[in-house]
């Protein structure tokens, strides 16, 4: 076992690095620079100036140099200083971000486990059944729909029409005042309609994966041995065969991860939440290099920690890996 | 090639049929959008903002008045031109890397798949952000960005299919009778690796369509005042409180193009491995 985290962990890092590089060449590459948003703002700036500036961004250096000196820095997780005008360390604001998006996006996650599996599973052992030919009903929409406008049309519905949810935000503003299961209440109800809508996509997803593992499953010879020695269906069902399907689901589960914080994006964006995805919407309009190129490198990191996460609970569900032989 | 498994699709899952109809009429509405019968889409009219639905404006007018229902059909067009450049540029992309891999092997293959993990490791949707907002968002980028993040899937078909086809028969014997590598690749074994690309390609145009929308709806895509299903959904964001049907009708144009792409794309590749059934 341990020797194989090892050599995963291995394999993660020239992958990290890979990542981190290609998200430093795109950003510096591309055209124009925060010294030219500043001068848009501030038409009197001189040349002078706007080079002082330059050379104090360290603008001026060729493109390997200002990688290694962010590398450099990034080691003892220093981010840089923010561009925009708060000049707060970026790692502050990241800090700030963070919870709140890993908030939802682990209550998502759960919520898609939660109801995926069962439904998954129960739809496999009941083939073109009513409720299977839901399921592919709804697998179908499901990956249609844009969950941005899913989510305007339940904001009108419980919003605006019925006014039972707040419009945006995550506190109400006399949040202070509130009593503890006010406060309880007041949050659950700013996060209930983010974290359904980011579970939306990979429900539809991890349901019609784990239906295809379970009929795969169901398909193998010790499904037919465990029931011709007499077992009840149900004991077939749910205790041999949804073991063995689970495992490639927790696989699929970890590659998720980047879909999940590139949605945050736009959820955040449409319910006005303070995290990394709004964070990263306004660096990037902003061209806050550092703070853009921060929060990419987190993703990045997110990432692959979702993988290796998953790695390690397949490994550990599967005896043939950790048990040496070849991952 | 690809009629004959159209219609074996089809008499498979009939559905098949509903996702190509609907992508031909797709087609057909916004080829002809301009000869069409429609308010002009960029006809401002002051004394008509923000109306509810109506026989003459029936999917409503947004806050300058303009028709909503000629800017959907407008929209349509945008969508479509999004979803064939990009994904023409990932096949491509695709393709070509994947052939090398899957023929040449051994370092190039290593190089070039380690390449496909580092990609399929981003955030996709954090990179194409960050280019497109540092680029001038206008319909050529995102054509192009959507197309540079989304080839890895090809890339990894085509390479599987080299892999089993270059052992085949025909193969070792096009090699034996002296061709050249560039022609075995080209004119022996890509042509036999096209079909599961048709399939990748026509599931490939439903997602760069809902990027797309979701680019232009964050205002870092197609740039008003050129319609597109994203940037009406960002006026009827702007207009939650009051206007529904902005919201309404160019979220369900979204909806039944993608799924209609979906279901064609879906139904040829059952019917041309039914392996595959069930799997993405």
């Amino acid at each position: 076992m341990a020797s194989y985290l090892i050599r995963r962990i291995l394999t993660l890092i020239p992958l990290f690095f890979g990542i981190t590089l290609i998200s430093f060449a795109v950003i510096h590459l591309a055209p124009g620079s925060p010294v030219d948003v500043l001068a848009d703002l501030n038409p009197k700036m001189t040349a002078e100036a706007k080079e002082r500036l330059i050379s104090y961004y360290g603008l001026d250096k060729p493109l390997h140099e200002r990688y290694l000196r962010w590398l450099g820095r990034f080691v003892s997780l220093d981010f840089g200083v923010s561009f925009s005008a708060d000049r707060r360390p970026v790692l502050d604001k990241i800090k700030e971000a963070l919870p709140i998006t890993i908030l939802i996006e682990a209550l998502s996650l759960l919520l898609i486990l939660i109801v995926a599996i069962p439904i998954g599973a129960y739809s496999a052992s009941h083939p073109y059944s009513a409720f299977d030919k839901s399921l592919t009903i709804f697998v179908y929409v499901g990956f249609a729909v844009p969950t941005f406008w899913l989510a305007l049309l339940l904001l009108i519905l419980f919003s605006v029409q019925l006014e039972w949810l707040p419009i945006s935000g995550i506190k109400s503003l006399d949040y202070a005042r509130l009593s503890l299961a006010g406060k309880l209440w007041d949050t659950s109800s700013h996060l209930i309609l983010p974290v359904l809508l980011s579970a939306f996509g990979g429900l539809a997803g991890l349901s019609r994966y784990m239906r295809g593992s379970m009929l795969e499953v169901m398909r193998q010879e010790y499904i037919t041995a465990a029931r011709s020695k007499g077992l009840s269906e149900r004991e077939v069902v749910y205790k041999h065969a949804l073991r063995n399907a689970l495992l490639p689901v927790v696989t699929v589960l970890g590659l998720s991860v980047p879909g999940l914080i590139g949605g945050s994006v736009i959820f955040e964006q449409i319910f006005a939440i303070p995290g990394m995805g709004r964070l990263f919407y306004t660096g990037v309009m902003s061209r806050d290099y550092p703070l853009v190129m921060g929060i990419l490198t987190i993703g990045a990191f997110l990432t692959l920690l979702g993988n290796l996460l998953a790695d390690i609970s397949y490994a550990l569900v599967d005896p043939r890996i950790r048990k040496g032989g070849r991952g | 090639m690809m009629q004959s498994h159209f219609w074996r699709a089809v008499r498979q899952n009939p559905l098949t049929l509903f996702g190509g109809v609907v992508v031909l009429l797709l087609f057909i509405v916004a080829l002809a959008a301009s000869i069409l019968p429609i308010h002009d889409p960029y006809s401002i009219d002051a004394d008509a903002v923000l109306q509810a639905p109506s026989l003459r404006h029936p999917f409503g007018t947004d806050e300058l008045g303009r028709d909503v229902f000629s800017r959907a059909i407008y929209g349509a067009r945008i969508s479509l031109w999004v979803g064939f450049v990009s994904v023409g540029i990932a096949i491509v992309i695709g393709t070509s890397l994947g052939s090398v891999a899957g023929y040449y092997g051994g370092w190039v293959d290593a190089l070039i798949m380690r390449f496909v993990d580092v990609m399929l490791c981003f955030p996709t949707f954090f990179l194409i952000l960050a280019v497109i907002a540092f680029l001038e968002p206008n319909i050529g980028t995102i054509m192009a960005i959507i197309g540079l993040t989304g080839w890895m899937g090809v890339c990894r078909l085509v390479r599987a299919e080299f892999l089993s086809l270059k052992e085949r028969d025909f193969v070792q014997s096009a090699r034996a009778l002296g061709v050249g590598n560039r022609r075995i690749i080209m004119r022996h074994i890509l042509p036999n690796s096209l079909t599961p690309v048709m399939v990748a390609a026509i599931l490939g145009i439903a997602g760069a369509i809902l990027t797309e929308s979701a680019l232009s709806f964050l205002g870092i895509g197609v740039q008003p005042p050129t319609p597109s299903w994203g940037n009406i959904l960002t006026s009827g964001k702007d207009n939650i409180q009051i206007a529904w049907w902005l919201s309404l009708f160019p979220g369900l144009a979204i909806l039944i193009t993608v799924l209609s792409y979906n279901l064609l794309g879906e139904g040829l590749r059952d019917a041309l491995d039914p392996r595959l059934r069930g799997s993405r």
